[in-house]
């Protein structure tokens, strides 16, 4: 029997860069459901508070605790970057990669990844090289790839910025299906309707530190904060 | 200008005739310089990738004194690994003096550091690429390790290409080492160096025609197999 991985309680993390607080100090409490949406203006800090709770941006200050060992929840988590990192290999072997990192065979590991393969509309282009995707169909791939270890948690960052709708949409259908099996996303956007689409949580993100954090209904029907008031309208918030 | 038509004619010729001379110091140049190419590639690309994902004290310093390596003079390398191989050497007693072993020995020692000088840049490269994907799916150093050197392969040929180019043409230490002997350890570049020597120009043209069309065909070769330069293959 599996450890549970969540609450995530992060206590006055920070994150700090030549000299320049980039992200903190941070008091967050991150319970196992749901999907949790990171919105903020540019600049924010939301790709950095993402990457410091998934544990690839080093901490300077503060605390991150699973219910877990660290390590463990490691295992336990996939990333989506905002460019998708593509590695140097075909479609079939960039979504079976994870797998085999886990000691999954070769063989084993490609037929997984061709089934999704199948599920991501690239069940065609198995044997592409995985750079001569389009940008809708990397990301797609990314997301397959996060996926197919089953995590538990899954960070996403701006999957869909710069995708066109219909991408959008295959990419919000795959994480609706990974959500309702149970994987809990942490995912920034800078897509409003999106974020009304997808959020269960929402956590409003200011100069490094978190504003706002509550449900997506009272968050979108009326913002606590004057900041995030004036974001949702489309103001310029620095 | 009749010296370089002499040259091409006896290179034609001794091609032609299949020469059984030029056949045997040929493939020992090639035996030789394609053992120290495998023996050095499998020394210098794990390195390579190692000093990219691994961070340790000195790791600058031990970049720096790797691309200072790539200089390295061979007939300094050649002289130490007399040396080291001379009868009152501490590995006299293998007595590997005067054979194309220690041959490769001196020829591994100078192409490991360009090999591994060459890999390094490039590995780098992929590796701000993947740095945080791989971090992200928690593989492992050694896996990390694999992932560069497979993704990162053609990249890495160019590498081994070039240790090949500077083996294949090393005339400075394997002749110290190797001495040159007929029948024995004399390959292409001594063969053209003892021709100089004699005054025969036509025939060290010759050899070094064949040397050089050698080096063009294992660099075309290697290209072929390694399908570089195709479409969609990094």
């Amino acid at each position: 029997m599996q450890k549970p991985l969540f609450p995530l309680v992060a206590k006055q993390a920070l994150v700090r860069r030549r000299g320049k607080v980039l992200v903190g100090p941070i008091d967050l409490t991150l319970e196992g459901k749901g999907t949790t949406i990171v919105i903020g203006p540019n600049g924010a800090g939301k790709t950095t508070l993402l990457k410091m709770l998934h544990g690839i941006e080093r901490m300077n200050g503060g605390s991150l605790d699973w219910a877990c060992p660290k390590e463990e929840a490691q295992r336990r988590q996939a990333f989506v970057f905002q460019t998708p990192i593509m590695m140097r290999r075909t479609v079939v072997d960039n979504i079976a990669y994870p797998l085999q990192l886990t000691g999954v065979g070769r063989k084993e590991a490609r037929q997984r990844a061709a089934l999704w393969a199948e599920q991501i509309n690239l069940g065609d282009a198995l044997d592409r090289q995985a750079m001569l995707l389009s940008g809708g169909e990397r990301q797609k791939l990314a997301l397959a790839r996060a996926l197919i270890r089953e995590p538990d948690l899954l960070f996403l960052d701006e999957p869909c910025a710069s995708l066109d709708g219909r991408a959008t949409r295959e990419i919000e259908e795959i994480l609706q299906r990974a959500a309702a099996s149970g994987t809990r996303l942490i995912m920034s956007t800078h897509n409003m309707g999106q974020a009304q689409r997808l959020a269960d949580e929402v956590l409003f993100v200011l100069q490094g530190r978190i504003h706002e954090f509550s449900l997506a209904g009272e968050f979108f029907d009326g913002p606590k904060t004057t900041q995030a008031h004036a974001f949702l309208r489309g103001d310029i918030v620095e | 200008m009749a010296d370089l038509l002499d040259g091409m004619l006896q290179a034609f010729w001794l091609l032609v005739t299949l020469d059984s001379d030029l056949l045997e110091i040929t493939l020992r140049s090639l035996r030789v310089t394609l053992t120290a190419l495998a023996i050095a590639s499998a020394i210098a690309l794990p390195m390579a990738a190692l000093l990219v994902v691994r961070r340790f004290r000195m790791r600058r310093i031990t970049i720096a004194v790797l691309n200072a390596l790539m200089g390295l003079p061979p007939v300094v390398v050649g002289l130490i690994v007399y040396v080291f191989l001379s009868r009152a050497g501490p590995l006299g007693v293998m007595g590997l003096l005067f054979t194309p072993t220690a041959m490769i020995i001196a020829q591994v020692i100078i192409i490991v550091p360009l090999i591994a000088s060459i890999a390094h840049q490039s590995l780098r490269e992929l590796w701000s690429d993947y740095h945080d994907l791989l971090i992200s799916m928690n593989a492992s150093q050694s896996q990390r390790v694999k992932a560069l050197l497979w993704d990162g392969r053609r990249a890495l040929l160019t590498a081994a290409l070039a240790g090949f180019g500077r083996a294949i043409g090393e005339v400075g230490a394997i002749m110290v080492v190797g001495g040159n002997i007929d029948h024995a350890t004399r390959v292409l570049t001594t063969a053209i160096a003892l021709e100089t020597g004699k005054g025969d120009f036509a025939m060290a043209l010759g050899l070094g025609f064949v040397l050089i069309a050698m080096a063009i065909t294992v660099n075309l070769a290697i290209h072929w197999l390694g399908h570089t330069e195709t479409e969609g293959r990094w």
